[in-house]
């Protein structure tokens, strides 16, 4: 691999740009690998790399249906954020937070990471009671967060009313160490250094069923045939419910359309994410000047990547009242995603009944932030057979009881 | 906008006047049942890519709560039906399988 640097740019450039390779390889399946990924999305990428660079496993295939980075990790609005109520979830979620402060140097590929600040508006009483205990929580695991005044709150973002007759800004959990990034990129850099360690990422190839013997993970069935395999990571978000059909297991998860949407380009407004989650209305600035809108979830199950209009409608009619110089802004795309729902809004990464075959979901609507940190603990889990980052969030904690309750923790989805 | 027809009163009601309520048909287990038995009425579901019978609220309108078959990859609606029951009737049944053959309902 060519590594990016500004002197291979001076490179290119006196020589029209001719010289670049691509970024990665698409080779067609060999007949057996060690571990196989299912799903190259930004968990499944991430999942591969660490497996090659922390535990030397580099004889592994992504296999991926669509195109690379085509579900989730290209639909959502790449906010990043640790601030988490229960210890396990501020783990793994600061974890992530602070390798996306270092994965534009470690994968050598902008992603840029741009930590400009995450503030969770509280507008009831209850949030505010809430966010001030996440606050305290949050001391304790060693995550910087503070509960900021309504004024401090406006020195951060200018354009916000705090008045709002119905969502009075009360103050709010900031978090200046979170931020957003290039989530595309996220998923190109990682596949670069996979495809650069020598692992295959295998699109257009759809898993169409698991094999199986003596309760143990034989392989899978693809649209390109069957390939064989010692390990099987299962990193595919929204079609968890279908892979662990055909794996012969159950999971705690129903599959819901998240809908996001971005405005016409503006001059730079609002240099922070401002997420509120009352509303289910969350809201940042891309570096293009679009206001990238994050709404709440639909409530029923759906497969089809497209939301329904009236929660848009709702989501923007709050956000309008918070931030009244929004109003004549024109929207310019809305899309969905399927996000994988669990009973606590906490995610699974954790074996299952079916011997070598791991799972990796239930990341529901707060994906993008985790990937690095969900990477790192899915690898560990399928290398080593047991990840302290992930050993709180088992498929099995519904039958035991030990949720890590993350619903409650923010009252909504995240 | 999902349009589904109250069984109750008949309204045809869009999504705005109805809440959804999750799978269907879910098998509760009495005392004595074991922890698997509870997990899988607590938590463990189908979430199918098709063909889905799930519970629905007609909230603002008549309160009832009833139930519908739904395919999830095409939003397409088979029929709703009573609540009251253990599997849907046979012509919600035969619209399914006019739409979906093979299809078998969920254990």
């Amino acid at each position: 691999m060519r590594r990016y640097s500004a002197f291979a740019i001076a490179r290119e450039a006196a020589r029209h740009h001719q010289g670049w390779e691509r970024a990665w390889r698409s080779p067609e399946p060999r007949k057996k690998y060690d571990a196989i990924i299912v799903g190259a999305g930004g968990h499944g990428l991430a999942t591969a790399y660490y497996l090659g660079k922390n535990h030397g496993l580099k004889n592994v295939a992504v296999i991926e249906k669509g195109w690379l980075g085509g579900g989730n990790t290209g639909r959502n609005t790449t906010i990043i954020r640790s601030n988490y109520l229960q210890d396990p979830s501020a783990a793994i979620y600061e974890k992530a937070r602070s390798l996306y402060e270092t994965m534009s140097q470690d994968l050598n590929y902008n992603v840029m990471f741009s930590p400009r600040g995450v503030i969770m508006l509280a507008q009831t009483h209850h949030e505010v009671r809430g966010y001030q205990r996440t606050a305290h929580a949050n001391q304790h695991q060693g995550v910087s967060t503070r509960f900021i005044s309504p004024e401090e709150v406006k020195k951060l973002v200018p354009i916000i009313n705090l008045d709002g007759p119905r969502y009075p800004v009360l103050g709010g959990l900031w978090q200046a160490r979170g931020g957003t990034a290039r989530h595309d990129a996220v998923a190109w850099g990682y596949a670069r250094a996979c495809s650069d360690m020598g692992m295959d990422i295998i699109q257009k190839c759809e898993v169409t069923g698991v094999r199986s013997s003596n309760g143990q993970v034989m392989g899978v069935e693809t649209t390109k045939g069957p390939i064989d395999c010692d390990k099987l990571g299962i990193v595919v978000a929204g079609h968890s419910g279908v892979l662990a059909d055909m794996a012969g297991f159950r999971l705690p998860i129903e599959s819901v359309a998240l809908q996001a949407l971005v405005s016409e380009p503006i001059k730079p407004c609002m240099d922070v994410v401002v997420m509120a989650n009352t509303v289910h209305g969350y809201m940042s600035q891309s570096d293009k000047g679009e206001m990238v809108i994050g709404g709440g979830a639909d409530g029923y199950n759906n497969y089809t990547q497209r939301g329904s209009f009236h929660h848009i409608e709702e989501t923007v009619r709050a956000l309008i009242e918070t931030f009244p110089m929004i109003s004549r802004l024109k929207m310019l795309r809305q899309w969905g995603g399927i996000v994988d729902m669990t009973g606590d809004r906490s995610p699974i990464i954790s074996k299952t009944p079916l011997g070598n075959c791991f799972v990796n979901c239930g990341w529901g609507t707060g994906g993008f932030k985790a990937i690095p940190g969900s990477g790192w603990a899915m690898a560990e889990l399928m290398a080593k057979g047991e990840s302290p980052l992930a050993a709180e969030f088992t498929m099995n904690r519904f039958k035991a009881g030990r949720f890590i309750d993350e619903s409650v923790a923010a009252g909504v989805a995240h | 906008m999902l349009l589904l027809t109250c069984p109750y009163c008949g309204v045809e009601a869009d999504e705005t006047e109805l809440s959804p309520g999750g799978e269907a048909h879910l098998k509760r287990f009495g005392p004595g049942a074991s922890d698997e038995d509870f997990e899988a009425y607590l938590f463990l579901r189908d979430n199918p890519k098709g063909v889905h019978l799930e519970r629905w609220r007609h909230a603002n309108g008549c309160g009832k709560w009833f139930l519908a078959a739904r395919c999830t990859s095409t939003l397409e609606v088979f029929g709703t039906y009573p609540a009251q029951t253990t599997r849907p009737p046979e012509d919600v049944l035969e619209a399914i399988r006019a739409k979906r053959p093979g299809w078998e309902m969920p254990a």
